[in-house]
């Protein structure tokens, strides 16, 4: 089953286009890593795929109501947002917010599902701290597990392992790989380039709002893709331990 | 030993809900039986529910009965539009008043009373300033844009506010009558003294349904907490949201206004004060603010009358000379916790 198609997608701001013409399936069991350098596109073709900025062309996600769209897709902005001194477990709450109705009280498997994702980002002893207290790296979790929260049959997620240290990026690679287990679909743009050729099943090189690679991790990140999308060249490698990924040193 | 036994039993919100509920019914019975007229608990009482009291009846339920019920309603309009302002905006000093409405409500009425309508018909100065109101918002919304940001909204505010406010200094520069021109002065202050049933019927619809409006928006406001762009996502339907927020807010406080004049601070403290007590969540902060704006209402209605009770002390005067010390110590305290 389809959790994503983008078809001709096409963003412009001003005269200018951002996007153009992406084409882009997104299956169930996948982790969708999106890579590309600053500027290339990668928050506008995720905010544009979730109908929350207008574009041409078509996406699934946005031809739905904004309910429906709540139950199919559950997004973390790159914005670590929390405005009110919360605590923990409300900010995580706030994920079961599409499938309740207003008014409605909090049902057991609401709980069920904010206690899944509290564990599965180690957050049980932040429970019930004001989440404005925690280091950014604990809000970025926190709020990882508020998108995990709203159980969405697709995740998609703009650079939820920045400022994150190496045990927390592999712990949220790790969660999403599990949610893709359970037969879920994850996007995630990403900046760094061996944590995405580790842990995710396929890459989207995205190069001037165009999609320059699509494909497996050692077939998109190719030497000559790496130096005229990134302007680095890397050390790359099919290991014992699996594809690794190291960029080295500038072209120039 | 026993409050933790409740807390157990009922949670802590259970116990703020009963509290402040029990404190603007204390208040609205104290309110009732405060005046220049001396009478029993027991006659006033009686004379109010029977209407057998004679002249105290007439007191009872024509003077005293409107404007506790005043106090009531537009307290509780007041805490409500200023929780809901600030969660919207997600600025703990976002105040009702920043939208324009109660400074076009009160150039409209005086207007008003600069025109010589208000000496005219009674109805002349309520009806104005909600017209002011209307005109207000609606030309905020056209500024703002309805798809605008919140950014938007507040600089199209602050413009029809900044702009009503010298209109309203123009009329008072030009007025002829130094007369008319202490009557807007004092009217400006705020005050509950003196209205009637009619004002109470006035502004009921007003209230009522834009407060029904600004308490549909807890789901949202929550949703609001992670941002724009999340709630959104999380099938928030933002522009709906934001129109809600903005004739909610017009129509509460534009009824206020118009009955009562300015009364500021309300909005402003309340959702401040009671924002730890329901644990930061704005959608809970709804019902509290509404609950505590009566509470602040009906007390400082009270003290208006028993501290000077022969020289017409302004309610805006009162609400204003005890909500800015309790916003300097709010911001001590929050200084102190480093936020």
């Amino acid at each position: 089953m389809m959790l994503l198609s983008l078809h001709n997608l096409s963003v412009k701001r001003g005269r200018k286009r951002v996007i153009s013409e992406v084409d882009l399936t997104l299956g169930q069991g996948e982790v969708v890593g999106l890579v590309g350098p600053n500027g290339a596109g990668k928050t506008t073709l995720m905010r544009a795929a979730l109908g929350l900025i207008p574009a041409d062309g078509q996406s699934s996600l946005a031809a739905l109501s904004a309910r429906a769209r709540g139950k199919a897709v559950a997004w973390m902005p790159q914005s670590r947002e929390i405005a009110w001194s919360v605590t923990v477990e409300t900010v995580i709450r706030l994920g079961r917010t599409p499938h309740l109705r207003a008014g409605q009280k909090q049902r057991p498997e609401d709980q069920a599902a904010v206690d899944r994702a509290i564990e599965q980002m180690g957050l049980d002893r932040f429970r019930d701290r004001p989440a404005t207290q925690l280091s950014g790296g604990e809000q970025a979790r926190v709020l990882i597990a508020r998108s995990l929260a709203q159980e969405a049959p697709l995740l998609i997620a703009d650079e939820p392992t920045a400022g994150l240290d190496p045990a927390h990026q592999i712990a949220a690679m790790r969660s999403f790989t599990q949610a893709a287990a359970q037969g879920r679909g994850v996007l995630v743009s990403l900046h760094d380039l061996g944590l995405a050729a580790r842990h995710c099943t396929r890459l989207i090189v995205l190069h001037n709002g165009k999609i320059a690679a699509d494909g497996l991790p050692q077939d998109t990140l190719t030497p000559s893709i790496v130096k005229t999308v990134f302007g680095i060249t890397a050390f790359s490698q099919i290991t014992d331990k699996g594809f690794v990924f190291q960029a080295l040193d500038l072209t120039s | 030993m026993l409050a933790p036994f409740w807390a157990l039993l009922m949670g802590r919100s259970a116990i703020l809900a009963l509290g402040l509920i029990g404190l603007v019914l204390g208040l609205f019975v104290v309110s009732l039986l405060i005046g220049p007229s001396t009478a029993s608990v027991g006659d006033s009482t009686n004379a109010l529910i029977t209407g057998q009291g004679g002249p105290l009846s007439v007191v009872m339920r024509e003077i005293r009965l409107p404007r506790a019920l005043l106090g009531v309603l537009i307290g509780g309009s007041l805490g409500l539009s200023g929780a809901a302002m600030q969660g919207y905006l997600r600025n703990p000093l976002a105040d009702p008043g920043l939208i324009g409405v109660s400074g076009s409500a009160a150039l409209g009425a005086v207007l008003a009373i600069q025109t010589g309508l208000a000496a005219i018909a009674a109805l002349a100065l309520p009806v104005m300033a909600l017209g002011g109101a209307l005109l207000g918002v609606l030309l905020v919304v056209l500024l703002a844009g309805p798809r605008g940001t919140s950014l938007a909204l507040i600089l199209a505010g602050i413009a029809i506010s900044a702009f009503a406010a010298a209109l309203t200094s123009l009329v008072l520069n030009l007025s002829p009558n130094p007369y008319a021109a202490n009557e807007i002065v004092f009217w400006m202050m705020g005050s509950l003294a003196d209205r009637s049933m009619t004002h109470v019927w006035i502004a009921l619809p007003f209230l009522l349904g834009g407060g029904l409006l600004l308490g549909s928006l807890g789901r949202g406001l929550d949703a609001l907490t992670l941002g724009e762009d999340a709630a959104e996502a999380m099938g928030i339907n933002l522009l709906r949201l934001r129109l809600t927020v903005i004739l909610g807010t017009a129509a509460v406080v534009g009824a206020s206004t118009a009955v009562a004049g300015a009364i500021g601070f309300v909005g402003l403290v309340m959702p401040h004060l009671l924002r730890g007590f329901v644990g930061s969540r704005p959608g809970a902060l709804l019902w509290a603010a509404t609950l505590g704006g009566a509470a602040m209402i009906l007390a400082s209605d009270i003290l208006v009358r028993l501290v000077v009770p022969d020289r017409d002390l302004k309610l805006g005067v009162v609400t204003a000379l005890v909500g800015a010390p309790l916003f300097l110590h709010l911001i001590y305290r929050t200084r102190k916790e480093g936020v």
